[in-house]
């Protein structure tokens, strides 16, 4: 059995490596390396979106949400899906048209600020590190469960295949990697609830433990429709914010195809997410020990062996395992691959380089995560991605919808919404990932912040830039026409290029 | 450049020349008054787009919290043996959201296609 798990763990990995191997003899300028040249078509590109976008949290942690809570947990992947259609209606032509590599190539180009840069790229390193820290821990719990070994062990080597194949062939290596990843999680998932339906059926269909009102109803526990509608205010807007979903938008080839990608990765999703919540409902009926327990998170893995038997059952465990891997994997190099790209412009740029500083910066991010990591190992790993997409609502969320469709967006106004967005939702994860937060509606407000958090940003954002309408950036005009406006039309839209462009030519 | 030549001869003959100079295009690079209008219309045309998606993603999708919580019928309804509340959420929404998607993308690519007409056939 353990044998079996960690072939397939392996073959993820060198798998991995091997496609990064293949981009490393095609990668060669600075451009190649944080945004594969624009040379990727949409089908390929929403593949590549997809897979990096289903973290662990999709893989695992959906189905034993939906195990332990029920029909409350559905919002989860729904949101996470409608992420999406926020950003195809938003943002997705636009910032394509924008031609910033990255969330704070963004903010400056708009707001025409180095402060607005600097405080996005903190929060680019913040929100990665929220949402890396879960990944590794997933890993090392996948690895504890299957094979016994300790939590560092499976830590230490994502971190290891990540940082091999991030530093050898960067960007373009991960794209191909990771379109083949997002077919490899959905088989893994699809393959095994198959034959265990089949089996489901064949026992006359039990629905032990699915009659409990309190799992079956929506809407249970006190403040219900609170933490509900921020959830889902977080989820469906948090998207657009995350640093590895933005910088995807650059491989496409123009706005037109940026839409067209987002509507397939929204078709994409939507597939996979059907997936996970028919596994928490099975768990109910045949693996609901894993409740009592407090191990509701390996109900995905455990949940073959425990239907089929041993013969069947072993062989699709290893097939999940190499899923699982896929999904720490891609999720972790797309992370490393944003905030190494920003800690390379902004912090190591001037010393080095581009491809060094790149390489640099890789290394940088995934060892200051492993180091969190192995500090922090008694953390739940589905609420730091939830919590990572509050920070990520309340920030760059409204940068980029007051950036691009309101003009009396300001350097101030834009600085100050990040900062108090930012500093309040961040505060409300700590103070749940340390503990000792409050209970009743305070503890609501901390456990779920973006219904509070995200209206506070766009309040503020809003605000001072009405208070600073004599300092509007100087290329207002331009920036407009650039970011609206199709390709296609001969127009005159300013000289703004992404630092990295600049410094390559 | 040439400052003898009255201009006034040019702009009221429009149809009949071949390089118009004074086209929508170059309104828009000149940030001229004309050019902001047309920019600005191309934003609010997009805009208002954008928000009839978010009105229509409110009304399907993000009422379904509300109506379970008004509403213990439907949360205890069954269709089929299904409890009604994981068909709309976890089966229907993907559908609605996929719809709502292809519904804007079709109507932007519209409004950019006129757009694009508008100011490139006017040369």
């Amino acid at each position: 059995m353990s044998t079996l798990a960690v072939l397939a763990v392996l073959a993820v990995s060198l798998a991995t490596l091997a496609i990064g191997a293949l981009g490393l003899r095609l990668s060669r300028t600075t451009s190649d390396f944080y945004v594969a040249s624009r040379a990727v078509g949409p089908g390929l590109n929403a593949s590549a979106i997809s897979g990096e976008y289903l973290s662990a949290a999709s893989f695992l942690g959906v189905a034993g949400l939906v195990l332990l809570r029920g029909a409350d947990m559905l919002w989860y992947p729904v949101g996470w899906t409608a992420g999406y259609l926020l950003l195809l209606i938003f943002v997705a032509a636009p910032l394509r048209r924008s031609r910033a590599y990255t969330l704070p190539d963004f903010a400056e180009f708009r707001v025409e600020s180095l402060v607005a840069r600097r405080v996005s790229s903190a929060l680019v390193v913040l929100i990665g590190v929220f949402y890396l820290v879960p990944q590794f821990q997933g890993a090392g719990l996948t690895l504890r469960t299957l094979t016994g070994a300790p939590t560092w062990v499976g830590a230490v080597a994502v971190a290891l295949v990540v940082l091999a194949n991030v530093v050898s062939g960067g960007m373009r290596s991960i794209t191909v990697a990771q379109a083949f990843q997002y077919w490899l999680k959905l088989v893994a998932l699809l393959l095994p609830l198959a034959f265990m339906m089949l089996r489901w059926r064949g026992e006359g269909s039990p629905t032990a433990n699915l009659h409990d009102a309190a799992w079956v109803e929506p809407m249970q526990g006190p403040h219900a429709t609170y933490l509900a509608y921020s959830l889902i205010l977080a989820t469906f807007l948090g998207t657009m914010g995350l640093p590895h979903v933005v910088v995807r938008f650059y491989t496409n080839r123009d706005g037109r195809a940026a839409r067209r990608t987002t509507l397939a990765v929204l078709a994409m999703l939507s597939g996979f997410y059907l997936l996970p919540t028919l596994y928490g409902v099975l768990g109910r009926v045949f693996a609901s020990d894993l409740i009592a327990d407090g191990r509701t998170d390996a109900v995905v893995l455990e949940l073959p062996r425990r239907v089929l038997g041993s013969t069947g059952g072993d062989l699709l465990t290893a097939l999940l395992c190499a899923g699982a891997f896929a999904a720490f994997l891609s999720t972790s190099s797309g992370l490393v691959v944003s905030v190494g790209g920003v800690i390379g412009q902004d912090l190591l740029g001037r010393r080095f380089d581009g491809v060094t500083a790149f390489r640099l910066a890789g290394v940088v991010a995934v060892v200051v995560t492993l180091v969190l990591t192995l500090l922090s190992s008694g953390l739940a790993v589905a609420h730091a991605v939830e919590l990572a997409f509050a920070v990520a609502a309340s920030t760059f969320c409204p940068l980029l919808l007051l950036g691009i469709w309101w003009r009396g967006l300001t350097a101030a106004g834009a600085v100050a919404g990040m900062v108090v967005g930012g500093a309040t939702s961040t505060c409300a994860v700590v103070w749940v990932m340390v503990g000792g937060a409050p209970t009743g509606w305070a503890g609501a407000v901390v456990a779920q912040p973006a219904l509070c958090t995200v209206p506070l940003a766009f309040a503020t954002m809003t605000l001072v830039s009405l208070a600073t309408q004599h300092r509007l950036p100087r290329h207002l005009g331009r920036t407009m026409v650039r970011l609206h406006t199709p390709e296609a039309l001969e127009l005159d839209r300013g000289s703004y290029h992404p630092e990295g462009a600049r410094r390559e030519s | 450049m040439s400052e003898q030549t009255p201009a006034r001869v040019r702009v009221t003959a429009p149809r009949s020349g071949r390089a118009r100079r004074t086209s929508i295009a170059s309104e828009i690079d000149a940030q001229s008054t004309v050019g902001e209008v047309y920019m600005r219309s191309l934003m609010r045309t997009q805009l208002r787009l954008a928000l009839q998606v978010v009105v229509l993603l409110a009304v399907s999708v993000g009422s379904l919290p509300l109506l379970f919580e008004l509403s213990p019928g439907l949360r205890q309804a069954r269709l089929l043996g299904v409890p009604v509340p994981w068909l709309l959420v976890g089966l229907c929404a993907y559908p609605v959201l996929i719809g709502l998607a292809w519904f804007y993308l079709r109507r932007a690519e519209r409004n950019e296609a006129a757009f694009h007409d508008m100011v490139a056939g006017d040369r």
